[in-house]
C-alpha cells in the first residue's frame, strides 16, 4: 500500500508533528507499506496527486491538520484517511462548538462561556468579566477556543489576571472560553474505531496544573499511569463517557478523549484530539501498548479500510 | 503499565523495529531533566517560513564579504588542501593564534599562545568554560537577561544560575557586591560570574569604565573568576571603545571568550578562549574529549581571511555602518510604532536591542499573535532561569535589511497595540496610546500586580 504520511506544515506544532511522523513511517516500513513523507506546503494538492497514495495519515497538531482543512482535501481528492471526517474535526478542533454539542447530548463538560473578540469589545467586555467571574467562580482557566496542546491556556485566579489572560489566550485566537476550573484526575481515552484503549491517567510532576505544552511534550516531566488505576465500574464510566462524546460530535475512527474525572466521580471531558499526539511522550501509542499493540500494530489499525 | 519517569515496570517492547521511545527516559542521565522542549521553541520553529520578517535571529550580515577576501579564501584553501582537510592540533592553528593575537589586539587586549585555545564557536568556549568549572549545583552569577544560548549549557551542568540586574550601565556592581556577601553568609561562592560587558545579548546595554575597574577589584579581592564573553565589542559604531576586562585584569582572573562569528563569518564556528594558563590547559582536554579539535577547513579560511588586515579592517568598518544603519531605522521604527509604556535600549553597537512593553503583556503569547502577521521576534523568558522577562523582547537588527526591520517593527508595534487596547477593554480603563520614548531604559523585567499567573511552564534551571 502507498501510504501518504502528512506532516509539518505551518503550524505551531510543528515540531510535534514532524517528531511524530517519524515513528509512523518506520510503522509504516516495518508494515512492508511504502511510506511517503509529504511536508505540507502550497504543494500538497500537487504532491499528492503525483504520489497517488492509497490513503493518507494526518500527523498534522493545530489548525492545518485538525481543523477540517486537510481533511477536505483529501475528501476531494478521494484518498482516505484515519482521522474523522473534516465535518467532525471542524465540530472538535473549535473548542466552543464542541462543548456546546456535548452538553446537549448530555455529556459533562466545564461550564464556560465563550467570547469571540470583535463582538465581546464591542459589547462593553468590561462589565462582563466581573459577573462571568461570580457565576462560574475563580479560579478560571481561560483558552483559544482552537489551539491545541494547551499553548495560551492560562488560570486566572482574580480578574486583572483573567483579564491578563485572555489578552494571551486571544493572541492564539479570536475565539476565547473563559471555564470554571474543574479539579479531579485528569486522563485520556483513545478510541481507535469505536473501541476505546485502556485510560491513561496524566499525573503532572510539578503539579495537578502543570500539564501544560512543556509537559506534554518532554519526556520526564509528566508521569503517566496506564492503564490506569481505576475500579472496573470507574474505567467503564471513563470509555462510555468518551465513546458518547465521540458519537455526540460524529467521531468514528482514530481520536483521544480528554477527560477530568471529578471527585465526586463525574467524568468531564475537555476536548477531543483529533489527531492524537504520536510523539514518544503521547498518550496514544501508551495506551495502545498497554492494549498490546506494538507502534507497527497501532499504525496498522490506524490505517483506513484496516 | 507505569511509565514513571523511566521506571518502566514493563517488560520489553513487543516491536523490536520501532521502539517504544518513552522508553528510553530511564536511560537519561539527571543533567538531562533540565534540558526540556518549550512552547516558545515550537514557536520559533516557525519563523522560519519565508513570509515571516523575523527580528528574532542573532544573524550577523555574512552577504557582503569582498570579493579580494573570497578569493583569499578560495586560493588558500586549494593552496593549502592538505592542511585543510587534516586533523590539527587541539589548541588550534598556530596563525589561528596569531590572528587572534591580532584582533585581540584592536580592542587593545594581549594574550600569550599558551592562554589561546581555538573552540567550535563561541558557544563552545561557553560550554567548555562550564565542563572545566562547573559541578552539579555550582553557583553560576550571570546578567539578567543573559544570553539565552547560555542558558542551557548553564543547565546541562547543573548550574545554580543566580541573574543579576542591569542598568543603562550594565551589570549593577552594587548588587554584585550584595550577593557575593550574603553568598559568603551562606559559606558559598560562586564559581564564575559570566558577563558580555559590551553591547550585551540581549539587553543591547555596555558596562561603564567605572564598573569594570571595580568589577575587575572585585575580582582580585576575591579571586572570583570572571567570564568575559566579548563576540560584540569590535562592532562599535557609536561612542568610545572601553577598555576589556581582561586587559584591566591582566589575565588573572578573567576568562576571556572571542568569536570570528560577527566580525567574519558565523558559519565557520571558530571562537577562542585566552584564559590563565592552567584553566586552558583543562579546557584543551576538555575539547580534546569534545570534537579534538576545531574544524580545520575553517581555520585555514580564518587565516586567509585575517592576512590582509587592512582589508579586514576596512571589512569590518563596512559591517559596523551597515548595522548602524540598520539600528538608527529600528530605534526610529520603534519609535513610530510602540504604543506608551513601551521602553528598549539603545545599544552603541552590536545586534540587538531590548524592548520592555507594558507588564500586562506576555511576549511569549505576544510572539503567537505577532506570527499571525508574519513578524517574529524573541520573547524575554528565554534569556532567564527563573521565569522573569515575560514582559520584554529581544529584537535584533543586524540580519534584516532596512525596509524589512521598518515593516517588521510597524507589525510587532500593531499587535502591541492591540494587545493593550483588548486589555483596556477587558479592565475597563483606557489606553494611554501617545508614544513616550524612554532611551537607555534598564532592560529589566517588571513583575507587574495583573501580571500573568500561567501553569508552570519552566522552573529555574530550566530553559
Amino acid at each position: 500500500m502507498r501510504v501518504a504520511v502528512l506532516a509539518g506544515g505551518p503550524s505551531f506544532e510543528r515540531q510535534v508533528s514532524l517528531a511524530g511522523a517519524e515513528r509512523i513511517v518506520q510503522a509504516l516500513a516495518d508494515l512492508g507499506h511504502r511510506a511517503i513523507l509529504i511536508d505540507v506546503g502550497r504543494d500538497l494538492v500537487e504532491r499528492l496527486t503525483d504520489a497517488r497514495p492509497d490513503a493518507a495519515i494526518i500527523v498534522m497538531h493545530g489548525a492545518v491538520g485538525e481543523d477540517g482543512a486537510v481533511q477536505a482535501v483529501l475528501e476531494a481528492l478521494g484518498i482516505p484517511h484515519q482521522t474523522p471526517s473534516a465535518a467532525a474535526c471542524r465540530r472538535c478542533w473549535d473548542k466552543a462548538i464542541t462543548k456546546g454539542l456535548l452538553a446537549e447530548a448530555g455529556v459533562a463538560v466545564p461550564e464556560g462561556v465563550a467570547f469571540d473578540r470583535q463582538p465581546f469589545t464591542a459589547l462593553g467586555a468590561a462589565r462582563a468579566l466581573a459577573p462571568i467571574a461570580e457565576r462560574l467562580g475563580l479560579p478560571l482557566v481561560v483558552k483559544p477556543a482552537r489551539s491545541g496542546s494547551a499553548l495560551g491556556v492560562n488560570r486566572a485566579a482574580d480578574l486583572q489576571q483573567l483579564a491578563t489572560a485572555m489578552v494571551g489566550a486571544f493572541s492564539y485566537d479570536d475565539t476565547v472560553i473563559v471555564e470554571r476550573f474543574v479539579a479531579g484526575r485528569e486522563f485520556g481515552v483513545s478510541l481507535l474505531g469505536g473501541v476505546p484503549l485502556p485510560p491513561v491517567e496524566i499525573l503532572p510532576q510539578d503539579g495537578p496544573e502543570a500539564y501544560d505544552f512543556e509537559a506534554r511534550y518532554s519526556i520526564g516531566r509528566v508521569k503517566y499511569e496506564c492503564p490506569a488505576q481505576l475500579d472496573d465500574a470507574t474505567g467503564a464510566l471513563l470509555t462510555e463517557t468518551a465513546a458518547k462524546a465521540a458519537r455526540a460530535l460524529g467521531v468514528t475512527g482514530i481520536t483521544r478523549v480528554d477527560l477530568i474525572l471529578t471527585p465526586e466521580g463525574v467524568p468531564t471531558v475537555l476536548e477531543l484530539n483529533n489527531v492524537p499526539g504520536m510523539t514518544d511522550t503521547s498518550l496514544l501509542p501508551m495506551a495502545a501498548a498497554a492494549d498490546g499493540l506494538s507502534s507497527a500494530q497501532l499504525v496498522a489499525r490506524m490505517l483506513p479500510g484496516a | 503499565m507505569t511509565v514513571d519517569d523511566g521506571n518502566s515496570t514493563q517488560p520489553a517492547p513487543p516491536s523490536a523495529a520501532t521502539r517504544d521511545l518513552e522508553r528510553y527516559a530511564a536511560l537519561f542521565a539527571a543533567r538531562t531533566e533540565g534540558m526540556r522542549s518549550s512552547a516558545m521553541r515550537d514557536l520559533m520553529a516557525i519563523t522560519e517560513r519565508p513570509e515571516v520578517i523575523s527580528l528574532a535571529g542573532g544573524l550577523p550580515d555574512v552577504s557582503h564579504m569582498p570579493p579580494e577576501m573570497l578569493d583569499a579564501i578560495s586560493s588558500a584553501i586549494s593552496r593549502d588542501a592538505v592542511r585543510a582537510l587534516q586533523y590539527g592540533p587541539t589548541e588550534g592553528m598556530a596563525k589561528v593564534h596569531e590572528a587572534i593575537q591580532v584582533v585581540m589586539a584592536e580592542e587593545g587586549t594581549q594574550a600569550d599562545l599558551g592562554e589561546l585555545l581555538v573552540t567550535t564557536g563561541g558557544q563552545q568556549a561557553i560550554d567548555l568554560v562550564c565542563k572545566t568549572l562547573i559541578d552539579p549545583g555550582d553557583i553560576v552569577l550571570a546578567e539578567g537577561p543573559t544570553y539565552p544560548g547560555a542558558v542551557p549549557t548553564f543547565t546541562a551542568y547543573q548550574a545554580d544560575v543566580r541573574q543579576l540586574e542591569m542598568d543603562e550601565h550594565g551589570l549593577r556592581i552594587d548588587l554584585l557586591e550584595e550577593t557575593l556577601a550574603q553568598l559568603d553568609a551562606e559559606g558559598r561562592r560562586p564559581k564564575f560570574l559570566y558577563t558580555i560587558p559590551t553591547f550585551q545579548n540581549p539587553g543591547g546595554v555596555t558596562m561603564n569604565l567605572e564598573r569594570r575597574k571595580r568589577l575587575v577589584e572585585i575580582a582580585h579581592e576575591r579571586e572570583l573568576l570572571v567570564v568575559e564573553d566579548s563576540p560584540y565589542s569590535l562592532l562599535r559604531y557609536e561612542g568610545e571603545a572601553l577598555p576589556t576586562l581582561r586587559s584591566l585584569d591582566g589575565g588573572q582572573f578573567v576568562i576571556y571568550l572571542g568569536t570570528f562569528s560577527k566580525i567574519l563569518a558565523a558559519g565557520l564556528r571558530i571562537g577562542w578562549v585566552a584564559a590563565p594558563r592552567a584553566i586552558r590547559q583543562k579546557m584543551n582536554i576538555g575539547k580534546a574529549g569534545a570534537d579534538l579539535c576545531s574544524a580545520s577547513i575553517s581555520q585555514v579560511v580564518v587565516e586567509a581571511a585575517l592576512s590582509d588586515v587592512d582589508l579586514w579592517r576596512r571589512y569590518l568598518d563596512e559591517l559596523r555602518e551597515r548595522y548602524r544603519g540598520r539600528r538608527d531605522v529600528m530605534l526610529e521604527s520603534l519609535e513610530q510604532a510602540m504604543p506608551e509604556g513601551a521602553t528598549w535600549t539603545r545599544p552603541d553597537g552590536g545586534l540587538f536591542l531590548w524592548a520592555t512593553l507594558p507588564s500586562q503583556l506576555d511576549t511569549t503569547n505576544l510572539l503567537a499573535r505577532a506570527l499571525r502577521s508574519n513578524v517574529a521576534f524573541v520573547p524575554g523568558r528565554g534569556a532567564y532561569v527563573d521565569g522573569r522577562g515575560g514582559n520584554s523582547m529581544r529584537l535584533n537588527y543586524s540580519g534584516v535589511d532596512e525596509t524589512e526591520i521598518r515593516e517588521g517593527v510597524r507589525r510587532i508595534g500593531a499587535v502591541v497595540t492591540e494587545q493593550l487596547e483588548l486589555y483596556g477593554d477587558l479592565i475597563g480603563e483606557p489606553v494611554p496610546q501617545r508614544r513616550r520614548v524612554d532611551h537607555g531604559a534598564a532592560p529589566v523585567a517588571e513583575q507587574a500586580p495583573g501580571a500573568l499567573v500561567q501553569f508552570p511552564r519552566r522552573r529555574a534551571g530550566e530553559r
